[in-house]
């Protein structure tokens, strides 16, 4: 049985209230004990000692949002480089989205996923399944089926469930089964062929825009539908200030609702867009205005997690004219570097960054994970604050090189990431 | 006398010295269409590609008669839009062009930003005939051309551009160029048409005509497309006409001497009923004359000799 010992790190794990020196030890894939570092608790022969002094430990970063492509497009990603993205990153559990081709949408695929990720993936993998046959949003899937195949949770991501009596039935059939349904929030009528956000830039490009209210009509919408039917939603990659007031309100009202936010929503604006169609995205770069409404949120917990939303493209999709361009940027491997910008502003404190990438979204899901209390799996990240580095997307694991963050120097890096207590990737 | 940039791609980055550069030299370009023989050897041995994936009439000839008048070898390309991976990508046509080596290459697309994506992927040089709802910056050249020629100054004047702002090119280039020479403007539409956050190019925004053509010097019709009809931005081409074209009667609301514009082709008793196209007010043609000159002008100053005069 392989032990390790983690030594010295400043330990910081939301779920149990704890930022301090402490020695993690590490039996049979789970946490066996925590005791402070200045015990110099001694360990018998045959552990594996790592020595983690100046660096953080946290408990694995967990994804509620990726595209891992597999099947049908595994030119832009692969379960296994995806999942080697996720590891490089600190994301030692992930959630894969509905829309690979064909959807996952029985359970057949589901299984066809789970059986890839245990033989070719580096992180646990969750597979997301679809609402409605074939992303059609008309017929419901067999979601017994797809939960027993091993989905945990059920969404047509990339694709709004326009009719909404189809929503209804959705919700209140997932509630039976205790799947989550996340909900990918745009009036597809309102958005029409729009491009990216609407105002001034859009209108300053010429480039059609999306109104803020294609997402916030139907996050109504979802707060409508939940009440109605006593159900609960998961409300994917909200970026607007008008949907953060709705969620907050239906939150007070004990609407069960939760939501996430990502990376890239945190941290650019519309004026960033320009015609480079690595900042274009679903939903779109909004204004100012809307960054700090979702940060506030965060705070506030009205937003309970950040999810990356993970989409990988190859130049095929990306280098033709903007308007023509698909959606989506990669995150998994900048994710937590571009959010240390936001700690080193004062916007997070570190805690609170871990508790978003880890404990909240766990929590969101109801996995066992995003914890380093004892008993929980050895799912770990050991983190260098301090470490400076740029983003080279020719160095990316994924194979997905449409970033906005390209050339962005970050301090923060991920150094070791730990699955079930076996080290996964580690930095030089 | 030469830009010194590469490309002409939008009015929104040129500064006033560079419009007055080439306003003036297009003056002195207009001249050779009024001669007998009708050519100089400025660019003798140039190559001027004119790409275009849009259908496009004037603005195409317009520039083969400028570089054909000016000496230099003109090519017409009438390219259409491939979607993803069915036919050639656009990165990849305009590599294949710039392999056979041309001095310029002339883009007409529909997609906005596709003049700036060529512009940084070839080393010659990039002129946008139109991209989207972006830019048509030598439309918007030739027209602030006109009413200096007409009226004798932009400075000071009132331009009213009425139509389909929103998915208009024309629109924003000349709102650009006419704010910085000093020309107020006003667009005029349905509210459907006026695109958010206008009014931060510098115009104001009106959506009565008969309000607004009172104290106009100026009024720059746009050409409404049948297709928006369909998008529920307007109900019906006869209460378009009716709302937002301009008819004789209209006009006796506006000044006498009031230029009208407009970019063409014309919806004869859309836009414009046919007295006011054909009317005294009209300078719609005078226009596509001075098409041929601003776009001299600008293969000069982009393509032609280095020698300072
Ligand atoms: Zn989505």
């Amino acid at each position: 049985m392989e032990r390790v010992a983690l030594r010295g790190g400043r330990v910081v794990d939301p779920s149990q209230d704890v930022d301090d020196l402490y020695d993690i030890f590490i039996m049979g894939g789970r946490i066996a004990s925590i005791k402070p570092s200045e015990e110099k608790a001694p360990v018998g022969e045959g552990w594996l000692e790592y020595d983690c002094k100046g660096l953080v430990v946290a408990p694995g970063f967990v994804d509620l949002h990726t595209h891992l492509r597999e099947p049908g497009e595994e030119y832009k990603e692969t379960i296994r480089t995806g999942t080697l993205a996720a590891a490089t990153g600190g994301f030692t559990t992930i959630l894969c989205m509905a829309n690979t081709t064909p959807p996952n949408d029985c359970e057949a695929l589901t299984r066809l996923i789970k059986k890839k990720a245990a033989e070719e993936g580096t992180v646990k993998v969750h597979p997301v399944g679809a609402v409605t046959r074939g992303l059609l949003g008309r017929e419901l899937t067999d979601m017994a089926e797809l939960k027993e195949a091993g989905c945990v949770a059920v969404s047509d991501d990339g694709r709004a469930v326009m009719n909404t009596s189809v929503m209804r039935r959705a919700l209140e059939y997932a509630k039976g089964l205790e799947l989550t349904l996340i909900s990918h929030c745009e009036d597809l009528h309102l958005k029409e062929d729009g491009v990216m956000n609407e105002g001034f830039e859009a209108t300053r490009l010429g480039l059609k825009g999306i109104p803020a209210q294609a997402e916030s009509i139907m996050i109504a919408r979802e707060i409508e539908l939940c009440e109605l039917t006593c159900s609960r939603v998961h409300i994917a990659h909200v970026s607007t200030r008008r949907g953060v007031q709705l969620i907050r309100d239906a939150k007070r009202r004990g609407v069960n609702i939760t939501a996430e936010v990502t990376p890239h929503h945190l941290l650019l604006t519309d004026t960033q867009v320009g015609y480079d169609t690595d900042f274009k995205m679903n939903p779109p770069l909004r204004s100012r205005e809307d960054v700090e409404a979702l940060r506030e949120a965060l705070k506030d917990g009205t937003i309970d997690c950040i999810a990356t939303d993970h989409a990988p493209h190859s130049s095929i999709e990306k280098d033709v004219e903007f308007d023509m361009a698909k959606d989506g940027v990669v995150g998994l491997e900048t994710a937590f570097g571009v959010l240390m910008r936001l700690v080193h502003q004062g916007v997070f404190t570190l805690k609170e960054l871990v508790g978003f990438l880890s404990t909240q979204p766990a929590g969101v899901m109801g996995l066992k994970c995003g914890s380093l209390s004892v008993g929980s799996p050895a799912d770990i990240v050991v983190i260098d604050t301090e470490r400076e580095w740029t983003v080279e997307p020719e160095a990316f694991r994924s194979l997905g090189r449409n970033t906005p963050f390209k050339g962005w120097t970050l301090k923060g890096k991920v150094v070791k990431t730990l699955v079930d207590g076996r080290v996964v990737h580690e930095e030089e | 006398m030469r830009l010194k940039r590469k490309d002409i791609l939008a009015i929104e980055e040129l500064d006033r010295d560079e419009l007055e550069m080439i306003l003036s030299s297009a003056q002195s370009f207009k001249e050779v269409s009024e001669r007998d023989i009708k050519k100089v050897p400025t660019l003798r041995g140039r190559t001027i590609i004119n790409l275009f994936y849009e259908p496009s009439t004037r603005t195409r000839t317009a520039f083969e008669i400028a570089g054909k008048r000016m000496s230099a070898d003109v090519i017409n390309i009438s390219a259409s839009v491939s979607s993803v991976k069915k036919g050639e990508t656009l990165k990849d046509t305009a590599k294949n062009l710039e392999a056979m080596r041309p001095d310029c290459i002339v883009v007409r697309h529909c997609s906005a930003g596709t003049a700036h994506m060529l512009a940084g992927l070839l080393s010659c040089s990039v002129i946008n005939a139109g991209d989207g709802a972006h830019e048509h910056p030598t439309q918007a050249l030739l027209d602030i051309f006109t009413i200096r020629e007409r009226l004798g100054r932009v400075e000071g004047l009132k331009v009213l551009i009425v139509g389909d702002i929103l998915h208009s090119r024309v629109a924003r280039s000349n709102i650009w160029g006419l704010r910085n020479l000093g020309a107020e403007v006003t667009v005029c539409g349905p509210p459907t048409m006026i695109p958010p956050h206008i009014e931060r190019l510098g115009c104001s925004v009106a959506y009565h005509v008969d309000d607004a053509i009172a104290d106009a010097d100026v009024i720059m019709m746009l050409r409404i497309q049948l297709e928006r009809q369909r998008a529920t931005l307007f109900p019906s081409l006869r209460e378009y006409a009716r709302c937002w074209g301009l008819s004789a009667e209209r006009l006796k609301k506006a000044k006498k001497d009031v230029l009208i514009m407009h970019p063409g082709p014309v919806n004869r008793g859309v836009e414009l009923s046919p007295e006011v196209v054909d009317g005294p007010w009209s300078v719609i043609l005078e226009q596509v004359t001075n098409g041929v000159a601003v776009r001299m002008a600008l293969f000069y100053l982009l393509l032609g000799d280095i020698k300072e005069d």
